[in-house]
């Protein structure tokens, strides 16, 4: 298998404040890498630097063969960049944005015409195709967003938190387009503070915490460390007990209970964890800059200090 | 393709870009425009007289004299109006998430800083075509041939072009949009402290030696002479493109070294 990305102690600092400490990331060709991380862990800052938009205060990258300080014109041309925040313009059509990145990607006149028809078709916005985009939904402004990053069918993919802020249909979409790139062997990288996204979509998960990997390894394998599922018991009295994880099974589920002192019980219930949990797992703490936004789209959770 | 044509296809497609954006949202356009008008009409017919008969030589049909004196100031006065726009529209599009799209993208590096530039000059010399217009309706009657105007419009292009980069720059250089629009000003305020409104020999002497030294004046000097049917001074004719060339190297490097380090 062929590497679509290799880098190497990726540094980068902002006024003394490091933000990326030494970050290693490797992305096998037509495989989705996640990096699982919290509000500032870093994630649109390795984005940034590996997209060559930000360079690096250290370390080295190769991205589609192109060494990311020597050749980033290179780089670029290999690669498609969807941000956290839509980058479209604002000014123009749905229309006539795709048109816009098909003339930079130099297609032609022809070539050019077929693919935005395509594309505008494949993200349902052949409808609304020549409306300026102040009458877009926010949805659809991202969809738009991603048809652009796809009209010079790059080989690697970007997408920094792609289904933030979005409702359960349209991350659902999202996660089929991935799914649709795959097919068509793209290599993709993306950024997500949702486990249940780097569970469902990636091939391998990177977790990221105040810039320094702190796990790594495919969703069952972060899964075998975490738990598949947490308890959640609460006392006669109303106190939630410190959540306990369980790998999924029955035996382990009739061990742990036999464990706690059952009389003193009133409920007990199972979920899926969190990106809480996995840092809690991982590092014996949560996560150090979690936001209200990181709650997992399903459940929310709250664990107790102890 | 070679990094030339290259370049060339990019800035060809950021320049109907930028000219999308003023068709959709003429409002800067009507803004560039009216101030020009707006000060044309105001300095002919309300000090027109005053400041005519002032004019060596002025006598009768004073405000008529003025206004073929002053349109030219007035034209400048235009050109600064578009620096302006100029700032303000990159200052705009660098707010824009679109921007690091187009950083991340294998596009020549200056095509965004050209696309503005090219398309701020197209802008530039409709404005201007619009402000003679208005000054003909007046009663203007330039004596300009055909080669006259042919290289007034060549000329003041040059000068809208130049402009256009160090607004450019200064745009890029600005933290928000309204501090974009502050910046140019000074452009406004030159033809003022030059030869547009008055001849710099009634000013008292500092602000002579200002005005003689500062590009306004050979810019105005220049397009005064062109539009009278008389060829330039070669003083004005060469400060004029020595201003302009320097103004293109300053903007150029300026905006592009700014574009580069621009962190998103
Ligand atoms: N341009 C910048 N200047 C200063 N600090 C920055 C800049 N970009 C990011 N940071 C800081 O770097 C940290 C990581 O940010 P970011 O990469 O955006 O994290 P994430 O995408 O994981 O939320 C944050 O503390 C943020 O404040
Ligand atoms: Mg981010």
């Amino acid at each position: 298998m062929t590497t679509a990305i290799a880098a190497r102690g990726i540094t980068k600092r902002y006024r003394g404040q490091t933000v990326l400490d030494g970050v290693d990331l490797t992305v096998a060709a037509g495989t989705v890498l996640a990096l699982l991380g919290p509000n500032g862990a870093g994630k649109t800052t390795a984005v940034h630097i590996l997209s060559t938009l930000v360079r690096p205060d250290g370390g080295t990258a190769t991205i589609a063969g192109h060494d990311l300080l020597r050749d980033p014109q290179g780089v670029r041309s290999a690669i498609g960049l969807t941000g956290q925040f839509a980058a479209v313009d604002g000014l123009l059509t749905g229309e006539e944005n795709l048109r816009l990145m098909a003339d930079l990607r130099h297609l032609g006149s022809r070539a050019g015409r077929q693919r935005v028809a395509e594309l505008l078709e494949r993200f349902d916005l052949t409808d609304v195709a020549r409306k300026p985009l102040i009458t877009y939904s926010g949805g659809m402004k991202r969809r738009l967003d991603l048809a652009m990053t796809l009209v010079g069918t790059p080989q690697i993919v970007f997408l920094d938190e792609p289904t933030t802020g979005l409702d359960p249909r349209s991350r659902q979409t999202m996660w089929e387009i991935v799914r649709e790139l795959l097919d068509d062997g793209v290599t993709i990288f993306l950024t997500t503070q949702y486990l249940e996204e780097a569970d469902r979509v990636a091939d391998r998960v990177v977790v990221l915490d105040h810039g320094r990997i702190v796990g790594e390894g495919t969703p069952s394998e972060l899964k075998a460390r975490v738990g598949t599922e947490v308890l959640v018991v609460t006392d006669r009295d109303g106190t939630a007990r410190p959540e306990i994880p369980i790998d999924g099974t029955v035996g382990g589920l009739r061990r742990v209970l036999d464990e706690i002192d059952g009389d003193q019980l009133a409920t007990a219930s199972l979920r899926t964890p969190s990106l809480d949990d996995v840092f809690f797992a991982l590092t014996g703490n949560p996560p150090s800059s979690s936001s209200e936004s990181a709650a997992a789209p399903a459940t929310a959770s709250t664990r107790e200090e102890s | 393709m070679t990094n030339i044509a290259t370049t060339a296809a990019d800035s060809a497609t950021m320049f109907r870009r930028n000219l999308l954006h003023m068709l959709r949202y003429p409002g800067l356009t009507v803004f560039v425009i009216g101030i020009p008008v707006l000060l044309l009409l105001l300095f002919v017919y309300v000090f027109g007289g005053t400041l005519g008969a002032g004019l060596p030589g002025g006598g009768n049909g004073a405000s008529q004299q003025y206004l073929a004196y002053v349109v030219p100031g007035i034209l400048l006065i235009g050109v600064a109006g578009i620096a302006n726009g100029a700032s303000i529209g990159i200052a705009q599009d660098m707010t824009e998430g679109i921007v690091a799209r187009f950083r991340s993208m294998a596009i020549s590096r200056a095509a965004v800083l050209n696309g503005h530039v090219l398309g701020n000059t197209v802008q530039g010399l409709l404005c201007l075509a619009i402000v003679l217009g208005v000054g003909l309706l007046m009663g203007f009657r330039p004596a300009a041939g055909p080669l006259a105007w042919l290289v007034l419009a060549a000329f003041l292009a040059l000068v809208c072009y130049s402009i256009s980069w160090v607004a450019v720059a200064m745009g890029m250089s600005s933290k928000t949009v309204e501090a974009a629009s502050n910046w140019p000003m000074i452009f406004t305020l030159l033809p003022f402290l030059g030869s547009g409104f008055v001849p710099t020999a009634s000013m008292p002497g500092w602000l002579q030696w200002f005005a003689d030294a500062q590009p306004f004046t050979p810019f105005i000097e220049t397009a005064r002479a062109l539009l009278a049917g008389r060829a330039p001074s070669a003083g004005d004719g060469w400060w004029s493109l020595i201003w302009c060339t320097g103004f293109i190297a300053l903007g150029y490097a300026w905006a592009r070294r700014l574009y580069e380090r621009k962190s998103v």
